[in-house]
């Protein structure tokens, strides 16, 4: 017998609800470029950029479509809960789509107007503004993309990662889900955004975080164990690119990076030693990502005869 | 003739590239043209956020036929001569032309047609195109060989008389299709023809002409801000940045809330500017007022919408900036200059704290030698805080309002106005045209912290060379020269830097790196080299900066060949010496001297002294330090200069009235020289004149008679001398 389906989907609310905003990104870009729809990395990091499905995803020459809400943590941004705009905990939503399919800017622009936002009621504008990020050895060129003068996206064709070049060009785009919603939703405060359509809000889910994760990351992380876990996850990094394990090496690269934020935020690095910490942190991610690139390498030529890395 | 379009449609182009491309497009299509042998009568380049183009009329629709004619043997030449010509130019016997006995071959070049022309150009130009950046994008780029472009490159229309000019590039074929504006229109728009290019994007709401959308911005803000009852701020740059981020700029006026006026003035409109590209209005009273311009891409369904929505980011932005003024306001800025000593001003020169330290010793230096009129302890107080913006929030945030915030800081602080004023100008002047400062505080530490920085980076050699200046050495030379002779200030440069450099031995002796005799030892540094070099460094700027006020070089080197450092008085007596110069006197004067010169080069005149060598030293003046000789050579200097003006025989009239006027304008001119009466000097060099030619027309230098041609080379020798005494006139040309 053919039972009934137990359940249906509502329709998304993405203009009344920040999940639902969520949903509706997800539902857009895996129907409409075939992504997958991956879960946040379950690591803290400070921006989607670090994700592996970005980062060591874009190096080779295999197609990859993915998109992800990724949670990133910016100690310093931490404002106690007492700022309407800033979060030291916030998230991303990361689409990679590589190689960059020539209608990118039609495919964002219509997810846009999926989330609620009509381009004929709202000014929007391909700003330039081009990415580095040296501790990943990585550019790019692109824009942000302005809403009524508000940046609510970066949009990057990577050319770069890792130090190779990108072969092919992946088309990366990074839509800050905090500032969408808020603009969405006509709320001037974040923590007044409606999380659900069940009159959760943000607040409601994050208000004590940030008062609390502010305190700590600002006032009482022990800094001597801070320090001693920088100098751990060097070792642990180092330690897992001799054994030949570049994706763990990695991970440890990303912990890096973020104990570092933490020691920034506790004020106990100096303005000289900030470039040194910062040297060292973008040894360890580059070195992992020419391993891993170095280690893909057979494989990628066997699939694509004639590719090469450099 | 006819007309043929180009477009390039991309991506959207940064808007601060889109006026350099178009001049690129422009020449890269017309050295084409050339090259094929063409000539457009003329090209138009346009410029948007999505597309290049170009139209060029009046474009022949072929290239001229050419007829080549090679010359070949004479008829009756050898056979072997005719069959080798035949063979190179590929023809027969028959296919020659005879003339005036000789053969011809001639070979005619039919005309290209221009489409064929274009149709490979187009690749070229594309390939060629010089992009300050570019990139790779989609599918192709497995390859780094894959064309590279602004941005992805999308389509190309290529129409010459209305018809598809076929190319290709990339697998992205020419045609006859773009795209209308983002939003306005949807669907392909299709171009008949070059003539049609504009108005068939003006009606899909694209204004493809590049000043036209700026003349759009200009108006329209103007008339927004009129409507509201406010003035405009022109700002040229924010124009032509709007009209390169639209399509179809539509300026919008919207309020932020005035509490944020509290705000220095020139906060909000940087913030505006710079992070929202927003234009500020100012009120009848010429006050910033409370409103702000952006300029949307759409006409919007509800303008109204634009604005808020605008209104918000910028009122975020204005938090921020009210937050920092407020927030750097509760600490005192002697607190906050405490923090310079994080700063490092150079690795090898310690940090900014250190900095400041010197500088407010040397500015307290230069009010206590009366160098500047001003009050001591002001100087010392401004200059020990005139970096302690540095390290506010809102200079951190917007760091070319470096000094404006101290100022700012400094006054709501109830420090004297003196002192915030000299720490809000203290970085003038920045360049050509720049105010100079004259408030006397303000003119110690600004002067103060030039000369430090001059000799820090000569201190460790990092001197400016050729077109390098990375710390911008010149500019502070020029700074300094600027508020010496704004201010007639009496600066002995090698002195003054010897100051400064002093103050740096004080700090950098405490540092272990500075001890001892390494590469970087104390002694290293401070040495004659450096003296010289920082000096000659800042007085080649002054001859530099007064060439461009039409002072004669010729006439700089003159006088700064006699050794003076002083620039105020070294331009007082060029000054003199060019208007001199410029007299019948001058001239006459210039003519004698250079006379007398070259006789006394011309005889190997040595002076007196040179006399000496008939002791027989190698070395005339061997033994002039030799303690038993000393009175022998004084008696016998004493004899020979009593004998220089006491004459052995009676000299003729001219020769006499030469010496008497020497006698009277020598030590006048000298005189005059020592006070520093430029003119004076001039005046009492111009009385020799007339004694001078007429010594020349009567007097025979060169006397048979040994004393006689002594004397009188001495008495040119003295004349030059004299004149050396107001300035070189050996270096002045003419």
């Amino acid at each position: 017998m053919n039972a009934a389906p137990l359940f249906a989907p509502p329709a998304r609310d993405p203009a009344r609800s920040f999940q639902d905003m969520i949903l509706t990104l997800h539902d857009f870009w895996s129907a409409e470029a075939g992504c997958v729809i991956l879960q946040p990395y379950d690591m803290r990091m400070g921006a989607g950029t670090f994700h592996t499905a970005t980062t060591l995803r874009a190096l080779g020459p295999e197609p990859w479509n993915a998109a992800f809400v990724q949670p990133c943590r910016r100690p310093t941004d931490g404002r106690y809960g007492e700022n309407p705009n800033r979060l030291q905990h916030y998230y991303q939503y990361q689409v990679i789509l590589k190689p960059s399919p020539s209608d990118i800017q039609e495919l964002y622009l219509k997810s846009l107007a999926a989330i609620g936002i009509d381009p004929l009621a709202h000014d929007i504008r391909f700003v330039e503004d081009d990415w580095e990020s040296p501790t990943l050895g990585a550019w790019g060129l692109g824009w942000e993309v302005w809403c009524d003068g508000m940046e609510v996206t970066q949009f990057t064709y990577f050319q770069q990662m890792g130090g190779f070049d990108c072969k092919p060009v992946a088309g990366e785009l990074t839509y800050g889900l905090e500032r969408l919603a808020m603009y969405i939703q006509g709320v001037d405060n974040v923590y007044d955004l409606a999380f659900n359509s069940s009159g959760v809000s943000y607040g409601d889910v994050f208000l004590e975080n940030e008062r609390q994760m502010s305190k700590w990351n600002f006032e009482v992380a022990d800094t001597d164990a801070l320090f001693d876990l920088f100098a751990k996850a060097e070792a642990e990094c180092r330690n897992a690119l001799a054994a030949g394990v570049p994706i763990a090496a990695y991970e440890q690269a990303v912990e890096a990076s973020h104990v570092f934020n933490l020691l920034q935020a506790r004020g106990v690095i100096s303005v000289q030693e900030r470039a040194s910490y910062m040297g060292r942190v973008r040894d360890l991610a580059r070195s992992s990502c020419e391993a891993y690139a170095a280690k893909m390498t057979p494989e990628w030529e066997a699939k694509y005869p004639g590719w090469s890395l450099v | 003739m006819a007309d043929f379009l180009l477009e390039l449609r991309c991506e959207e182009i940064p808007a601060r590239m889109q006026p350099k491309a178009k001049e690129d497009l422009a020449r890269l299509f017309t050295d084409a043209l050339t090259k094929a042998g063409l000539t457009a009568g003329s090209v138009e380049t346009f410029a948007t956020p999505r597309r290049l183009a170009l139209i060029a009329k009046d474009l022949p629709l072929a290239t001229e036929a050419v007829s080549e004619e090679t010359k070949g043997p004479k008829v009756g030449a050898p056979p072997q001569a005719l069959e080798g010509f035949l063979r190179k130019v590929g023809l027969t016997a028959e296919q020659l032309v005879e003339r005036d006995g000789v053969y011809f071959a001639v070979v005619e070049k039919p005309g290209r047609e221009t489409a064929e022309v274009l149709a490979e150009a187009i690749p070229a130009i594309i390939r060629a195109f010089p992009w300050p950046k570019s990139m790779r994008w989609g599918a192709a780029s497995l390859s780094t060989e894959s064309l590279r472009w602004v941005r992805p490159l999308s389509g190309i229309i290529a129409l010459l008389d209305g018809a598809v000019v076929p190319c290709k590039v990339d697998g992205i074929a020419s045609g006859r299709t773009t795209m209308g504006h983002r939003f306005h229109h949807s669907g392909p728009v299709e171009i008949a023809n070059a003539g049609a290019y504009i108005e068939t994007l003006r009606a899909a709401h694209v204004v493809v002409h590049f000043s036209e959308r700026c003349k759009l911005i200009r108006e329209a803000a103007a008339r927004a801000a009129a409507e509201a009852g406010l003035t405009l701020v022109a700002d040229e740059g924010l124009v032509i940045e709007n009209a390169g981020l639209t399509e179809w700029p539509v300026p919008l006026l919207g309020r932020f809330d005035e509490v944020f006026l509290d705000v220095p003035p020139e906060v909000i409109q940087l913030t505006a500017r710079v992070n929202q590209k927003y234009f500020v209005c100012e009120d009848a009273d010429g006050k910033l007022a409370n409103a702000f311009i952006c300029t949307a891409n759409i006409d919007a369904n509800d303008p109204a919408v634009v604005v808020d929505g605008n209104r918000k980011v910028l009122a975020a932005r204005l938090s921020d900036a009210r937050f920092f003024w407020e927030q750097d306001q509760k600490t005192p800025l002697a607190v906050h200059a405490e923090k310079l000593a994080r700063i490092t001003f150079h690795e090898k020169l310690g940090t900014v704290a250190d900095k400041a330290l010197r500088v407010a010793k040397l500015a307290r230096w230069l009010c206590e030698e009366g160098i500047v009129a001003a009050d001591p302890a002001l100087a010392e107080q401004a200059a020990r805080l005139c970096k302690a913006d540095l390290v506010t929030e809102m200079v951190g945030e917007f760091p070319e309002l470096q000094g404006l915030m101290g100022g700012y800081y400094a006054a709501k602080e109830g420090l004297p106005q003196e002192v915030s004023d000299a720490i809000r100008d203290h970085y003038k002047p920045v360049g050509q045209g720049d105010d100079v400062p004259t408030a006397p505080v303000t003119v110690a530490v600004s002067l103060a912290d030039k000369l430090d920085t001059i000799a820090g980076f000569f201190l460790i050699n990092e001197k400016p060379t050729g077109s390098k200046d990375p710390f911008a050495l010149r500019r502070a030379a020029i700074g300094v020269l600027d508020l010496v002779v704004k201010n007639s200030l009496r600066m002995e440069t090698m002195h003054f830097f010897a100051r400064a450099a002093g103050a740096y031995a004080r700090q950098l002796e405490r540092r272990p790196e500075f001890q001892g005799d390494g590469e970087d030892g104390l002694g290293k540094l401070l040495t004659p080299e450096f003296y010289s070099a920082v000096t000659d460094f800042v007085l080649e700027r002054l001859k530099v900066q007064q060439r461009a006020n039409g002072v004669r070089h010729d006439l700089m080197d003159a006088v700064a060949a006699l050794g003076d450092d002083q620039p105020v008085r070294l331009l007082a007596r060029v000054h003199a010496l060019q208007a001199f110069v410029g007299t019948e006197d001058g001239t006459n004067l210039l003519a004698g001297y250079k006379r007398a010169a070259n006789i006394l080069k011309k005889e190997d005149w040595r002076g007196i002294e040179g006399e000496i060598s008939q002791t027989g030293e190698e070395d005339p003046l061997a033994m002039v330090d030799d303690p038993d000789l000393a009175p022998v050579i004084a008696a016998k200097m004493a004899e020979r200069h009593l004998a220089e003006t006491h004459l052995s025989y009676t000299p003729e009239p001219a020769e006499k009235a030469l010496i008497d006027a020497l006698a009277a304008a020598a030590p006048g001119a000298a005189e005059a020289v020592d006070s520093e009466r430029f003119a004076d000097a001039m005046a009492a060099l111009a009385t020799l004149r007339a004694p001078i030619d007429r010594f020349f027309e009567e007097v025979t230098v060169n006397a048979e008679e040994a004393d006689k041609r002594a004397a009188r080379l001495a008495l040119l020798a003295r004349f030059r001398d004299a004149v050396h005494r107001v300035a070189d006139f050996s270096r002045i040309e003419g």
